[in-house]
Parts: C-alpha cells; sequence; structure tokens
C-alpha cells in the first residue's frame, strides 16, 4: 500500500470541509476522487500533498506516518502534485521552469554556487538532462524556450504535470488536469496519464469529466459533504445509487 | 551551448570594462571631490546588492537594511576604537555579528508574509536604530564614535590617500559583485527566483522555502555588514543616524533606479542616484522633490529600472535585427547564389 488516510479530517472555522475519511491508494494504480464542486476533494488533496496540515485523523505513506511533516518534506519523500488552477513559474522559459523542479534532488549550496564547483556544475547538468527528459515525456520539447505565458492552455497544463513529474514521485496527484481543455485535448491528457501510470507511477486526480474518470481510473471514491459516500470501480460507480442521488439530488428514483 | 558562450564572453567584457574604467577614475578624475562621492556611492552600493538579493530575487521587501548597516559600522567601528582591533579583524566581525542577527530576525520575521513581513522589518530596523542611540555607554549615543582608526595598513600597502581608500572599497565591491552575480546564474539564485514567483509552487516541488529565505538574508546582512564596516574605516566618525530606516529608503531608492534582479543595476542605480544628490545640494531637501518625480516615472514605465529596461531594449533591437536578417536573406536565395557567381567572375 502507497498512501493510506485513516478518519482524516479538515475543518474551517465551522465549516468542516472533510469529514473522517479513510482511503486507501495501491501501488501503480490510477485511482480518481468526484464528487460535486464543494464536495471536499481540493481539501483532500491539499492534505495529502502536505498543503495544508489536517486537523484530525492521520497520514502515512509506505507505511510511515505524514500527519505533520511539513509541505516541502512531501514532494522529497515522493508525493508530487499539481494545482486545480495552473501553477507555473510565470517568469522563466518551460525549460527553465523544469531546471527549478528538479532542485530538491539536487544538493549544491551557496558555497558551491559561489565558487562554481564540481558539485555545482554535476548538479546544473544533471538538472538540466533531467528536465530535457521529462520535456521529452510531456512533448514539450518544441516550446522549451518559450517563456510559460506564452504556451498553450493545453502545453500549461502538460507542463504542471512535467513539474511534477521532474521530483521523480512515486505517487502522483492531479487536481483536474483536463479542466478547460477541448476534448480532443482531453484525450491527449488522458494518454499523457495513462503513460505515466506505465511508468511505474501511482497516478490519484481529481476530475469533472466523467468519461475521461470512467476510461482512465481502476477505482474512484466518491465524496459529498465532506464525507465519502463511495468507493469502488468505475462501473459500481455508476451503478451506485447513493452517487446518483449526490448528482442528480435524489430525483433518480422519481 | 554557443549562446551561453555568447553570454558569458559578453559578461567577461562588462566586467572587464567596469574595472577598467573603475581602476583609472583616480587618475582621470578632475578633481578630488568626484573620488569622495564615488568612494562613499561604492559602499553604499555594496549595501545595495545585499538589498537586490532579498528584494529582487527573493522578492521579500526587507526594510531592516539600515539596521544592519549600522549594526556593521558600530561593531566594526567599537572593535577598533575600544579593543583597538586590525581593521583585518574588525571587518569580519562585523560581517559575521551582522549576519547572526540577521538570521535570528530572520528565524522569526519569516513567519510573517507580505505586508507584514516589511512591517516587521522596519520595525527591527527601528529597533536597531534606538539600541544604538540611547545605548550611551557603549555607543556614545547621539555623539556617536568618533576617531574610529583608518583601515590597517598591510605590509608597506597603506590606506591613508583617498586612492588607497578608493581601491580598498573598489576592492569589496568587485567581490560582492562577483559573489552575487556567481549566485544569480546558479541553482541557488534561480532557487530564490522561484520563491519570489510562487512560495507555494516552490514548496509543493520540495524546496525549502524557509531554509532559502534565511540563506539570502544571511548573506543580504553579510554583504550590509561589510558595508558598515567600510563606511566606518573612511569616514570614520558614527553616529546613530547611519542605521536610521530613511537610509534604507535612500538604498530602496537606489535598487529601482538601477533595477532590481539585475547584477548591474545596484551599481548603476547607487552612482546615478549619488552623483544627482550631489549636483542637486543647492536644491537642499527640496531636491527630494526631483527624487520622488524619478521614482514615480521608473516605477511606472520602467519597472525593472534602468538597466531594465536597457536589457528590455537590447533584446527589442536583436530580435528586429534577426526579422531584418531573415526577411532579407530568406526570400533571397537565389540572389545570393547569383552574388557569388559575380564574386567569383
Amino acid at each position: 500500500m502507497l498512501l493510506k488516510t485513516e478518519a482524516l479530517t479538515k475543518n474551517f472555522g465551522g465549516l468542516t470541509a472533510l469529514n473522517k475519511v479513510d482511503f486507501e491508494i495501491q501501488e501503480s494504480e490510477i485511482v480518481a476522487i468526484i464528487g460535486p464542486n464543494g464536495a471536499g476533494k481540493s481539501t483532500f488533496f491539499n492534505l495529502i500533498s502536505g498543503y495544508y496540515p489536517a486537523c484530525s485523523g492521520t497520514i502515512s505513506f509506505l507505511g510511515k506516518d505524514m500527519t505533520r511533516t511539513p509541505t516541502h518534506e512531501f514532494a522529497c519523500r515522493g508525493i508530487g502534485r499539481t494545482f486545480q488552477t495552473t501553477n507555473l513559474f510565470t517568469d522563466s522559459t518551460v525549460l527553465d521552469n523544469l531546471i527549478i523542479g528538479y532542485r530538491s534532488k539536487t544538493k549544491m549550496g551557496m558555497l558551491d554556487a559561489i565558487f562554481n564547483t564540481s558539485r555545482a556544475r554535476r548538479d546544473e547538468g544533471a538538472s538540466r538532462e533531467k528536465a530535457t527528459e521529462v520535456l521529452e515525456f510531456i512533448g514539450l520539447t518544441e516550446v522549451k524556450g518559450q517563456p510559460v505565458g506564452n504556451i498553450s492552455q493545453e502545453a500549461a497544463k502538460r507542463l504542471a504535470i512535467g513539474l511534477a513529474l521532474v521530483t521523480e514521485p512515486r505517487l502522483l496527484l492531479l487536481d483536474e488536469p483536463a479542466a478547460g481543455v477541448n476534448h480532443g485535448e482531453t484525450n491527449e491528457l488522458a494518454k499523457l496519464i495513462k503513460k505515466i501510470q506505465q511508468t511505474g507511477t501511482t497516478v490519484c486526480l481529481i476530475e469533472h469529466k466523467v468519461q475521461m474518470v470512467m476510461n482512465l481510473a481502476h477505482r474512484i471514491m466518491v465524496l459529498n459533504y465532506g464525507s465519502k459516500i463511495a468507493e469502488g470501480t468505475p462501473k459500481e460507480i455508476s451503478n451506485n445509487e447513493r452517487v446518483i442521488e449526490a448528482y442528480l439530488g435524489g430525483t433518480a428514483h422519481a | 551551448m554557443l549562446d551561453g558562450m555568447k553570454k558569458s564572453n559578453a559578461k567577461l567584457i562588462a566586467y572587464g570594462g567596469f574595472l577598467a574604467v573603475a581602476i583609472a577614475f583616480p587618475f582621470i578624475s578632475p578633481n578630488r571631490y568626484y573620488l569622495t562621492v564615488v568612494t562613499l556611492g561604492f559602499i553604499y552600493a555594496i549595501a545595495v546588492y545585499g538589498l537586490n538579493l532579498i528584494v529582487g530575487y527573493l522578492g521579500q521587501l526587507s526594510l531592516a537594511q539600515a539596521g544592519f548597516f549600522g549594526l556593521g559600522a558600530y561593531v566594526s567601528g567599537l572593535l577598533s576604537l575600544k579593543l583597538h582591533l586590525s581593521f583585518w579583524i574588525s571587518l569580519p566581525m562585523a560581517a559575521v555579528v551582522t549576519t547572526l542577527v540577521a538570521l535570528l530576525v530572520g528565524l522569526i520575521s519569516f513567519r510573517t508574509r507580505g505586508h507584514y513581513f516589511v512591517i516587521f522589518t522596519l520595525c527591527i530596523g527601528v529597533i536597531i536604530n534606538l539600541v544604538i542611540e540611547k545605548w550611551d555607554d557603549l555607543t556614545g549615543g547621539v555623539r556617536g564614535l568618533i576617531g574610529i582608526p583608518r583601515p590597517t595598513s598591510i605590509g608597506p600597502i597603506d590606506f591613508i590617500s583617498l586612492e588607497s581608500q578608493y581601491y580598498l572599497v573598489l576592492f569589496f565591491l568587485s567581490l560582492t559583485i562577483f559573489v552575487m552575480s556567481q549566485i544569480a546564474s546558479s541553482l541557488v539564485g534561480r532557487t530564490f527566483k522561484s520563491i519570489r514567483n510562487s512560495e507555494e509552487l516552490a514548496a509543493t516541488l520540495g524546496i525549502n522555502v524557509m531554509r532559502n529565505k534565511l540563506l539570502a538574508f544571511g548573506i543580504a546582512a553579510f554583504f550590509t555588514g561589510i558595508a558598515g564596516a567600510l563606511f566606518a574605516g573612511y569616514i570614520r566618525f558614527i553616529g546613530p543616524d547611519i542605521s536610521n530606516p530613511h537610509l534604507t529608503f535612500e538604498f530602496l531608492l537606489f535598487l529601482l533606479i538601477g533595477g532590481q534582479a539585475t547584477i548591474a543595476g545596484p551599481l548603476v542605480g547607487t552612482l546615478i542616484a549619488t552623483g544627482l544628490t550631489e549636483s542637486l545640494q543647492f536644491m537642499q531637501e527640496y531636491r527630494m522633490v526631483v527624487f520622488g518625480a524619478l521614482l514615480i516615472i521608473i516605477v511606472k514605465f520602467f519597472p525593472g529600472g534602468l538597466v531594465g529596461a536597457a536589457m528590455k531594449l537590447k533584446t527589442k533591437i536583436e530580435k528586429r535585427m534577426n526579422k531584418a536578417n531573415k526577411s532579407v536573406n530568406a526570400p533571397s536565395k537565389g540572389e545570393n547564389h547569383a552574388a557569388k557567381n559575380r564574386g567569383f567572375n
């Protein structure tokens, strides 16, 4: 088992955004989290990527407790993520984005920088190499020198995924990877996600595009009002009454 | 690869040119007054390079810098005046003490963000200023420290003449610029810039934001401390005024005029602004009217400062030239051929 949460809870003031969620992610599967707007999907992501501290409950990754781990440690331990609003370093180029993404794997410090030591040169070389490799994997080699502001929305989505991949994650969390892109591009992104899983990285995604989720995911968790209401294979989920009720507001039986 | 080499060549030419002019300056300067002004400008520039690292590269507006400048000056001044230590001991001590204080301050202040960080560091600046002013027994209070010894001579080289002091300051300025440009072009500098761009994203990528902020803050304070110590050894009289937050804003003005997050910016901005200050002496305090207007124009139209504007202009010209070259070359392949043939005939 890769990741496990037990009774994971987050309150914002009086609002319980996430209520005692137990969930497990197995190695090298694709799992999806779905649910109506405001169901707590992104909150769940923000907790298991260390972005927010949990109010109660536990998170363990590869058998180690991660509940009190600081944000930046999550990436070092192997959890990479993207954000719902595509989050990139807007003032640099595509390649430079990926280079800085590899920073946590490099060791060079201030003195290495000042004296341009062999370690500094080795680290810069390794970062460039890794960035180029990921660039090819996500299919953006052609625009590598472009400032991030100049590339298309779909390319930006790919780059955001690439930025998470550069950190060499065991578990990749994708928050609405296909939001705001057209049908053809959605299929391309789905292919990319499949490709990532085939290289041995586990993928967990939040997505509203049901078709995409049904085709990609091995397992689906459904959240509603901060609680888990269902979990299972795509087929099970599409026939689950509670899920239909949550999405259609109880009119399914009428 | 080629591009990188071209870039580093251009860099070397820029450095070489600056150094050549700077070394020749005492010989071509028409009077000693200019030399004093430029020496002081160089000292300030070192402090502005520190500010550039935090404000320009890291994106955190620290207003404690004059406090660190004063701290460096007083530590160095007190050590050489009261303990009769050599300048070559008191200067590094000043840098180290300033850095340690900054790290301590940073540990607390970097728990705040945005406006709160600005206000917090302003308060630190005020506190340092007050401690220096009120700790009468140690610092001499408002009377200041008088008769700080000159930088100790090294073997046959002494620092009595104006020229030798100028070269001493130039040495430290060159060192500062070298270190800063090494940092800026390295992964460490890129890390700082990534924090400026998005702290959240940097942390998500596994970058320890707090540690990097402390690192930048410490390095900045280190050089600000050196600048303070040089100031003490050069002016030889220091009062609590040199740690006044007022000076921080002056550093900030220099930085904004020159261009933040550029390597030449702090030097260019400091020299132009101090030059302007001197030439506007006749206006007394009204000269701030000129600076105010200048600052508004720069912030509004040249957010990258003068150096930033120059670099933009350069890329624009290069682009246009590339385009022109292409449009001349592309459709005339046949003509080129013809021209070659003509050449042979």
